[in-house]
């Protein structure tokens, strides 16, 4: 038991205190004087003080949150604990909390929240666009919402499976009772609440005309709505980095003895690819934003051509993040697929080994291909054969995620469940996605697809076709496993057959928009092309209501049926479904031995699931 | 339950004459339509470009979607099989190495095949920075495009610097397009011509095309600039060559007397904040 104390450290003193550090550090930052810095003190845009406030903001909330309490325990002496992951009851979720699965909860819980926030934006957006010219929003609202959108969504989703599913499972299924680094694992968790706070803010300063790029110059003459963008993605990127690290450290170091390589899942897979991209890309991202923030603040040129900077110096930077980036958000999405299709196929992983080759293929290849988003620029154009070629070889290791994935199915005994028509429909999305892709990194047909809303559509088919339709297929596949209790399959039903229709018949649309001549983020737009975007409207709304479905059955089957969902409600094979649901506190009460095979299905054509063989033998957790 | 040779030669089967119907379609009735229409020989190309990446991508297209409708259809668990697994195949050797081989063939037909129509094209229409690799033959007529927030001017170097804020252009010409800014990063984007170059401050970015019959096509920014991006669009004509040259010097006639505020002509211009025109 704990003792109490007169103050505790939970959400809402971190709240406070953050509000306060950000009024501390506003008032601070206005003391700042100097004759070479330019002061707009009659419209009252000092970004210094901004950038202040943002930095004691997020220092207080985080002290608020009880993040310094162990650092100052230890100067004083006090022994190493985890005292954090012994709090029981409803309040660990409300804080700094070094379990693992709580942290996996409260990253659904939260990142959920905002990419709502996100998808509202995108309702917003498509309402200006049912008509041609000006219909609800300004040129400067339009652009925040198409800002706020793009940049929330990118922000966000980078640890939108990472997050709440390889922190919840990738210590389960390495045969770990928790991360190597617990309370940096709750640190990037309450970074990212930080950051999202922190993009709303923009909204209170005028929002940002930059898009989720925020190219240079624009976004250093931006005005301070630019800052929220700049603290917001430089504290995901942070957050990036270190979730990366702990991922990579947990699964190099924690694995149970006898867990080779060769014998982890394939999301175990996806978490590694994925982390290691995060820990190299994200850093160059915070360098770039704190150069932008010093182009803004001190009057450096970095991005001036003027001051002898370079605009290609940003877009440079940007893109040698940007480009891991949206594999980021594509890697974690093949891992969930390859890991769900030999569970409702009741087949091993087709070539495993072809891959695990894929997903680091795509890893390293990544590094190599940004210049692809510069084709039109004017930089290296006698690169651009590089380029395309570097680009077009990606979709070797892509094709062999598709190979695997198809080969997953030959002669199996399919079932479709709701996580499953997520993974299938990952396999559809993602085609298209893929093929559109083509045509952006043939030069000759970027010059007209670069811009467009083709581009626009390519990517929502690669990230929301399959990142997002993965996560739901996570969701739907382990949120039983999480809270122990089952999510209503017709309710499901309805939210996949009306999310995948609505999505192809919003984003399939915008491929032929953008063929026909319609650039990205624009307020207005040429009078022929008013049906197909009042079409392309209605989809989108339909799709924001398919999210409906899928709030209404998480608030009905988690709040009111509450039907148990037993142990192993899917006749999985994977490790934790041979726990209780939800998973106890301490995991195992041994460490588990794990066989040399992740997926031991195949050859039961006679018993049924009690007859089926585990995958792992765990020592039964005490009750 | 096994005999698994028939559902290969199946899905086979049915990705043949899949592709056989499609194909056709893809080359005759799609790909002629495909943008951005043929206002230019580069576009032209273009068109020809996006045809041969569909076709390309059809029989893989074909073959996944075939599978995937082929595997939902007879691999379904049966009623009562729910409890049962599917066949223990952890992969296939010789199908591995075929799907390897045919996407690297498709691979590099395609960057084989783009870089021959880059180099062909002389940019094939895409900004292609200061130095171009390749330039077309002859003197192509320059024509400046200087983006800023929010619109673009067009000056003609070799009609006295003179600059519009229309683009009226010569038919029958080479032309090369010298894209620049003021401010932001632009984005001159002419559709039915088959250009686009980003407009860089400081950067002459240089892209050609030929115009090749009379028309008009239309002018958009295609890269985010601010405020007024959305609006930033508008009408360019390509002209017969009398027309032209009696639209050129009407406007030099009609900006004489503001020339002088103009800078002189340069591939790139700072931006003086203190000076101001008039």
């Amino acid at each position: 038991m704990r003792r109490r104390r007169l103050v505790e450290f939970n959400l809402l003193t971190g709240v406070v205190l953050g509000i306060v550090g950000f009024y501390v550090g506003w008032w601070l930052g206005h003391l700042v004087k100097a004759p070479s810095l330019d002061y707009f003190d009659d419209t009252g845009q000092n970004d210094i003080a901004l950038f202040v406030a943002y930095f004691t903001g997020v220092v207080g909330f985080l002290v608020g949150l009880g993040f310094a309490n162990y650092p100052v325990q230890r100067m004083l002496g006090k022994p190493p604990s985890l005292r954090e992951k012994e709090t029981e009851g409803i309040g660990r979720y409300f804080g700094l909390c070094t379990d693992h699965k709580v942290v996996g909860i409260q990253y659904l819980i939260g990142i959920g929240a905002f990419i709502f926030i996100g998808g509202l934006n995108a309702m917003l957006i498509r309402f200006e666009l049912l008509r041609p010219t000006h219909l609800a929003w300004n040129g400067n609202n339009y652009l925040t919402l198409v800002g706020l959108h793009g940049t929330m969504m990118m922000g966000m989703m980078t640890s939108g499976i990472l997050g709440p599913f390889a922190n919840y499972f990738v210590p389960l299924m390495i045969g770990a009772r928790r991360m190597a680094f617990p309370r940096i694992e709750a640190l990037t968790f309450w970074l990212l609440m930080a950051a999202g706070t922190i993009l709303m803010t923009a909204l209170a300063f005028g929002g940002f005309p930059t898009g989720w790029t925020g190219y240079a110059p624009l976004s250093v003459q931006a005005n301070m709505g630019m800052d929220a963008y700049i603290a917001f993605f430089a504290l995901v990127g942070l957050s990036m980095t270190l979730l990366g690290l702990n991922m990579l450290a947990t699964v190099i170091t924690m694995r149970a003895p006898g867990l080779a390589w060769g014998r982890l899942p394939i999301f175990v897979w996806g978490t590694v690819s994925t982390s290691v991209l995060m820990l190299l890309a994200a850093p160059v991202l915070i360098s770039t934003l704190f150069m932008l923030a010093l182009d803004r603040t001190a009057q450096t040129g970095f991005f001036n051509d003027q001051a002898g900077g370079s605009p290609y110096l940003y877009e440079n930077l940007f893109w040698i993040f940007g480009h891991p980036e949206v594999y980021i958000l594509a890697l974690p999405g093949m891992g969930i697929v390859l890991e769900l299709l030999p569970v409702f196929s009741r087949k091993p992983l087709w070539g495993y080994r072809l891959a695990v080759t894929g997903l680091l293929g795509i890893t390293l290849l990544s590094f190599l291909v940004w210049q692809h988003h510069l084709f039109v620029s004017g930089i290296n154009a006698d690169l651009r054969p590089f380029y395309m070629l570097s680009t077009e070889l990606i979709s070797l290791p892509t094709g062999f995620i598709f190979v695997c994935a198809l080969g997953t199915l030959w002669a199996g005994r399919i079932r479709l469940t709701v996580p499953m028509l997520f993974a299938l429909a990952w396999v559809f999305n993602f085609l298209i996605g893929g093929l559109s892709g083509v045509f952006l990194s043939d030069v000759p047909s970027d010059v007209t697809t670069h811009g467009s809303f083709f581009s626009m559509a390519h990517f929502h088919y690669t990230i929301m076709g399959g990142l997002v339709f993965a996560f739901f297929g996570a969701v739907y596949y382990w949120l039983p496993k999480m809270t122990g209790f089952e999510l209503d399959e017709r309710l499901g039903k309805l939210h996949f057959w009306v999310m995948f229709l609505a999505f192809n018949s919003t984003f399939g649309p915008l491929l032929v928009i953008g063929f026909l001549g319609m650039p990205r983020r624009v307020v207005t737009y040429a009078g022929y092309l008013q049906g197909a975007n009042e079409w392309v409207s209605v989809s989108a709304f339909v799709l924001g209501a398919s999210m409906l479905v899928f709030v209404a059955n998480l608030v009905w089957s988690q709040v009111f049926a509450r039907v148990p969902a037993g142990a192993n409600p899917w006749g999985s094979k994977s490790i934790e479904f041979q726990l209780p649901s939800p998973v106890p506190v301490h995991d195992f009460d041994r460490i588990p031995t794990f066989g040399p095979d992740p997926y031991p299905y195949g050859g039961i054509e006679e018993a049924g699931f009690d007859g089926t063989r585990p995958a792992v033998s765990p020592a039964r957790p005490t009750p | 339950m096994w005999s698994r040779r028939g559902h290969g030669w199946r899905i086979a089967a049915l990705t043949t004459i899949g592709t056989a119907i499609v194909l056709p379609l893809v080359v005759f009735v799609l790909g002629p339509n495909m943008p951005p229409g043929k206002g230019t020989p580069v576009a032209t190309s273009q068109v020809t470009d996006n045809t041969v990446l569909l076709v390309v991508m059809t029989p893989f297209t074909v073959f996944i979607l075939v599978y995937l409708g082929y595997a939902l259809t007879a691999f379904r668990a049966k009623p009562g099989e729910e409890g049962l697994d599917g066949a223990p195949l952890r992969g296939h050797f010789r199908s591995q190495v075929a799907w390897l081989a045919s996407t690297t063939a498709a691979v590099l037909f395609l960057a084989i095949f783009g870089t021959t129509e880059l180099l062909a094209d002389n940019g094939a229409g895409g900004g292609a920075g200061p130095n171009p690799v390749t330039k077309p033959g002859g003197a192509p007529l320059p024509v400046q495009v200087i983006g800023q927030q929010w619109e673009f001017t067009y000056r003609y170097p070799t009609y006295g610097g003179v600059e519009t804020a229309t683009l009226v252009l010569p038919v029958g010409r080479k032309i090369a397009f010298h894209v620049t800014s003021l401010d932001a990063i632009h984005s001159f984007w002419a559709y039915e011509l088959g250009v686009k170059a980003d407009a860089n401050p400081g950067v002459d970015n240089i892209a050609y095309v030929e115009t090749k019959k009379i028309s008009t096509f239309h002018v958009r920014c295609a890269e985010l600039c601010g405020l007024w991006h959305g609006y930033m669009s508008d009408t360019g004509h390509v002209v017969s060559d009398a027309d032209f040259a009696s639209w050129i010097a009407a406007r030099k006639r009609q900006f004489a007397p503001v020339m002088k505020y103009l800078p002189k002509y340069s591939s790139s211009y700072n931006p003086d904040p203190t000076f101001r025109a008039g």
